[in-house]
């Protein structure tokens, strides 16, 4: 008899890693394509649509772009906390906190210039999202809260304060009773570039992404955080602050949250509202595991994500395949690229049962 | 000679451009909310679609489940951007992104649904449903015996509370001690919620479940507890038979169809239109068998009378929950208070917040 041998690798894979990868893809469009079949649909018309209406011409890969916009910002954040092994699943509601933060210093100072305005929803959003995040790592740290459950609930916490303000005080006095906030004055707007779709949030994700890496590969505090990630008890003895890396990273986390949903009630929606929330917060955790954390991978999966969901609408829209395939299909996607990554770290071989 | 043959080479050439030009299919387009198999709110758009796919030169596609934020801008947009004609709408968060794809597609045709915003090639639509509304209130008022009527609803927004008043006031028209709880989700198309909710307000003591969301699930929450149900958007009967008393219905077809001729034709023209019983666009279903001739006879011969103009559903006085006169008797609420109707009238149990 034979049986299976699992090992973990001695020395983790380079590009074999990559092969591994489109491995999984092809394996999960594979599926995707056979369900099709069988739906009546044309299978490989199908994938060339989905192809070009996400990275098929100029303007789709803008609208990919600007659709990984927030899911990127808000991965990148939830990441810091993963390497600490503190389990952030509070992005969600800490993105509501910052488009609340921005939102105030837009509605409360309408009339200044934007170079006043704009660096204010941004400092404001970055405080609002951190603070959100930090109450969590306090509530852990002298409470012994766990901060998954902590984080989750502040999550419905943030997404009720969202609906009190826009169905309250911050109601539009002309939107006959729709919850929403008035419209942001074209100074709390960040604009787009050039002739482009494109607005300036990106150039903040590059900031960030840049930084976060810089953080982690070149500083001290950043070489603290992984070493403490990879053995708690190690870095507590060797005398590394864990409370406060707690709190930083917490802190951190939100406020990148934070800056998504600031980039996402001033650059496209261009005002408060309940809509806003569409889960973004929970798609960046499966984005950050996806890109095993790392801050140039989760810019190409959230990329590759956005570009996803892009490209199902044109099928929807073109081949009339209902919205749960779409889901189904994600889903696919990512369970097989995730159990492939198993291999990346793990040999198996076959060996003879004694 | 060579002349004539110019002549008809090109005559035939310019019948031909002609004709394929007229060959080329309008194509409309539809962003729906919600999946179209819910038999809800998506679902009696769908209706609509399929009869507009029908029509000569005509062809249509949607795409579903669109979340009402960005993501609808970029459906709209690539709608247009493909050239289609015409496109459709249908849930209120739609309006401001609608409104930013319409100014950069000046030949297109939107239509938004529910919404009050309009531009140049940007009209709105939607139907009275609440004097439908306010004829299921009717029968529901004449079956309850606990006198308390349970009230699934979505969002606090006008459209869901003018439904509710225009509800309360007619079963208050049946039976005036009527009271009619409601319970907020805050989500338009979440079976699971929906049925929760309905059965807290079971619970209560309601016996009759109506509901303004995007599923039969209230309904199979009634049913389960043996009580009656009032369903919306589309004959929800087949999902709990034994306690469906009827539905206020959508039936887009000939709002649709008119559309599309008018966009064909070339005589469209941006305008806000609100149609209701008169043009069949909201209805009523045909009534259980549970509910007595003589209540039937009552609520269609009051349908006839709001068709006709005779009568009105917000007529004053009408008083709010706190007992402050909001319509002064006699004189009939106006479009514009109607749309922005924020208050619940007396005998609703619930807040508008």
């Amino acid at each position: 008899m034979f049986k299976f041998i699992i090992k973990k690798r001695q020395a983790p894979l380079v590009w074999s890693s990559c092969l591994v990868f489109f491995g999984a893809l092809v394996l999960s469009l594979a599926v995707s394509a056979i369900m099709l079949a069988l739906q009546n649909k044309p299978p490989l018309t199908a994938m060339v649509l989905l192809f070009n209406g996400a990275f098929g011409s100029l303007l789709a890969i803008q609208d990919c772009l600007i659709k990984a916009v927030p899911i990127f910002l808000c991965s990148l954040g939830v990441a810091i906390a993963f390497r600490l092994q503190i389990w952030n699943i509070g992005a969600e509601g800490q993105y509501v906190l910052g488009a609340i933060g921005a939102t105030w210093v837009a509605l409360r100072f309408p009339d200044l210039p934007w170079f006043v305005v704009l660096p204010g929803m941004l400092a404001m959003a970055f405080i609002a999202g951190g603070l959100w995040g930090l109450i969590p790592a306090v509530l852990k740290l002298y409470m012994r809260a766990n901060e998954i459950i902590v984080t989750l609930m502040f999550n419905y916490l943030a997404i009720l304060f969202l609906d009190y303000l826009v169905y309250g005080p911050w109601k539009d006095p002309v939107s006959f009773g729709f919850p929403m906030t008035r419209e942001f004055s074209t100074s709390a707007i960040v604009g787009k570039i050039g002739h482009t779709q494109l607005n300036w949030g990106i150039i903040l994700c590059i900031f960030s992404g840049v930084a976060i890496w810089i953080f982690f590969k070149y500083t001290r505090l950043g070489y603290e955080l992984k070493a403490s990630g990879e053995n708690i008890k190690a870095a507590r003895y060797a005398g590394l602050p864990y409370h406060r890396l707690v709190m930083l990273v917490l802190f951190l986390s939100g406020a990148l949250a934070g800056w998504a949903g600031f980039l996402e009630a001033s650059s496209t929606i261009n005002r408060l509202q309940p809509s806003i929330v569409v889960g973004y917060g929970y798609t960046a955790i499966v984005v950050a595991w996806l890109a095993r954390l790392n801050p140039i991978s989760i810019g190409i999966a959230s990329f590759l994500l956005a570009g996803l969901r892009v490209g199902l609408e044109h099928l929807q829209l073109d081949l009339q395949v209902p919205a749960a395939f779409g889901g189904i299909m994600e889903g696919l996607i990512l369970l097989t690229v995730l159990a492939g990554s198993f291999f990346v770290d793990y040999r198996i071989s076959l060996g003879k049962k004694s | 000679m060579r002349r004539a043959m110019f002549f008809w080479v090109f005559i035939c050439v310019f019948a031909w451009g002609v004709a394929s030009a007229a060959d080329t299919p309008m194509k409309v387009g539809f962003v729906y909310v919600s999946p179209i198999g819910d038999a809800g709110w998506s679902y009696a758009h769908d209706q609509g679609r399929l009869d507009i796919e029908a029509m000569d030169g005509v062809t249509t596609s949607f795409v579903e489940a669109v979340p009402e934020g960005p993501d609808s801008e970029r459906v709209m947009l690539n709608m247009a951007r493909k050239n289609y004609n015409l496109i459709f709408a249908t849930s209120y968060g739609y309006m401001d992104p609608m409104l930013k794809v319409a100014k950069q597609f000046p030949d297109i045709v939107f239509m938004h649904c529910s919404g009050f915003k309009t531009a140049k090639n940007m009209g709105n639509y939607f139907g009275r449903m609440y004097q439908a509304r306010y004829l299921s209130g009717m029968v529901a008022g004449a079956m309850t015996k606990s006198k308390i009527l349970g009230y699934v609803a979505a969002f606090p927004i006008p459209e869901v509370i003018r439904g509710i008043n225009a509800f309360a006031l007619g079963a208050q028209s049946m039976n005036p001690d009527v009271k009619v709880r409601v319970v907020w989700t805050k989500t338009w198309y979440d079976p699971a919620t929906e049925k929760e909710a309905a059965k807290s307000l079971l619970d209560v003591g309601a016996d009759v479940i109506a509901q303004h969301q995007d599923s039969p699930a209230p309904q199979e929450a009634a049913q389960e507890k043996g009580v009656y149900s009032v369903g919306y958007n589309s004959d929800m009967s087949k999902f709990a038979p034994k306690s469906h008393l009827c539905a206020p219905i959508w039936n887009w077809s000939p709002f649709y169809k008119e559309m599309m001729e008018k966009v064909q034709q070339g005589t469209w023209k941006s305008k806000s239109y609100w149609y209701g019983l008169e043009h069949g666009i909201v209805d009523i279903t045909p009534m259980g068998s549970m509910v007595p001739e003589a209540v039937q006879k009552r609520v269609l011969a009051k349908k006839d009378e709001i068709a006709s103009g005779k009568a009105k559903v917000f007529v004053g006085p009408i008083k709010d929950q706190s007992g402050k006169l909001r319509i002064a008797k006699d004189t009939p609420a106006n479009d514009r208070e109607l749309l922005g109707m924020t208050w619940f009238v007396e005998g609703v149990v619930g807040t508008t917040q």
